[in-house]
């Protein structure tokens, strides 16, 4: 009973098509950011390091390197800000958090690749 | 305008901006006019509203009777709302009212039980300081201080002052949260969808009122 009232609130604002990919996976976040009365995407690509919560909550952190420095943003799946989620490359990952990234820089952070169907190739 | 529901539960949803809103939703009625109480009969003008029947086995006889004159089952949440005495005429004993009744309103007042939270010190109670971790301080870390003196205020008696905050049991009290606004309503589904949290555990009963100082 609690759940399928809570269901009738929760899936008028849950996306219909879920973009599919992994912990691990390289993903393209486009996000739409206001700038006055226009908006534009922006890309944010990177690592997905984790995934986690349920239903309306779920969310997923991705994160990148931008020179020495790495930057993590975690995104609501179901935001209506993100216009989408393009995987891009998928990693091999044996955890399903990958916070062991946090401590590595270079040629470390880079996962050995696997080979899926759901990944699109640039 | 008031009715009688259930807390179901919190959640989040997504604005027109694209904003998260952090709500609860109660199922609201569809309550049942048990009785209209007129100033002849009762001295007063008021709606008596019945929510979710009773098992037919806990009614008692009186009860069941109560129910009979407004030709429905007897309820587990009956609570009074006051109206206006030209109001009156406009309602009957055996009306449903559901969530349209909220249709063109924005802002609501919820009141339920709180959760209980059994026998609780002064600093959770009532938000008091206590006493440092150190410097001396031995024994009386959460302690509420001096309660009295020879001088207070009701004679030099040495007696405690009416009302002085102490420890004691803490929450099942009545509370009434205010302007909450109404984020969506679902007729299909007989739920109202308010910002914020409200009194109660999940699966308590709530009253819910159109706001009384905003609209």
């Amino acid at each position: 009973m609690k759940d399928k009232l809570m269901q009738a609130v929760e899936s008028k604002c849950l996306k219909k098509e879920n973009p599919y990919f992994e912990v691990g996976d390289t993903v393209d976040v486009y996000c739409k950011i206001q700038e006055g009365d226009k908006t534009r995407t922006q890309i944010f690509s990177g690592t997905v390091i984790s995934r986690k919560g349920r239903g309306m909550n779920e969310m997923f952190t991705v994160r990148r390197m931008v020179g020495e420095q790495g930057v993590e943003r975690i995104f609501p799946v179901h935001s209506p800000n993100i216009d989408k989620v393009m995987p891009v490359r998928s990693g091999k990952a044996r955890r399903a958090k990958l916070f062991y990234l946090r401590k590595r820089t270079g040629k470390g952070v880079k996962l050995s690749q696997r080979h899926t169907e759901y990944t699109t190739t640039k | 305008m008031m009715l009688l529901g259930k807390k179901i539960g919190m959640t989040q949803v997504y604005n027109e901006a694209g904003q998260m809103t952090t709500v609860t939703v109660l199922l609201a009625g569809p309550c049942t006019v048990m009785q209209v109480k007129s100033p002849q009969k009762d001295g007063y003008t008021a709606l008596q509203l019945g929510f979710d029947d009773k098992k037919a086995c806990r009614v008692l006889k009186p009860e069941e009777g109560h129910a009979k004159k407004a030709n429905t089952a007897a309820k587990r949440f009956v609570r009074e709302w006051r109206i206006n005495g030209k109001e009156e005429a406009k309602y009957n004993a055996g009306d449903t009212m559901d969530v349209n009744l909220f249709e063109n309103v924005n802002y609501v007042d919820v009141a339920g039980i709180s959760k209980g939270k059994g026998y609780q010190g002064v600093m959770k109670r009532h938000h008091f300081g206590g006493f440092p971790a150190s410097h001396g301080t031995e024994r009386k870390h959460r302690a509420g201080g001096s309660i009295a003196s020879h001088a207070t205020n009701r004679g030099n008696s040495g007696k405690i002052k009416k009302g002085k905050r102490m420890s004691g049991h803490m929450g099942m009290d009545r509370v009434t949260s205010r302007n909450h606004k109404l984020v969506s309503i679902d007729p299909e589904n007989h739920l109202l969808v308010v910002k914020g949290s409200v009194p109660g555990p999940n699966g308590g009963y709530v009253e819910i009122h159109t706001a009384k100082t905003k609209s």
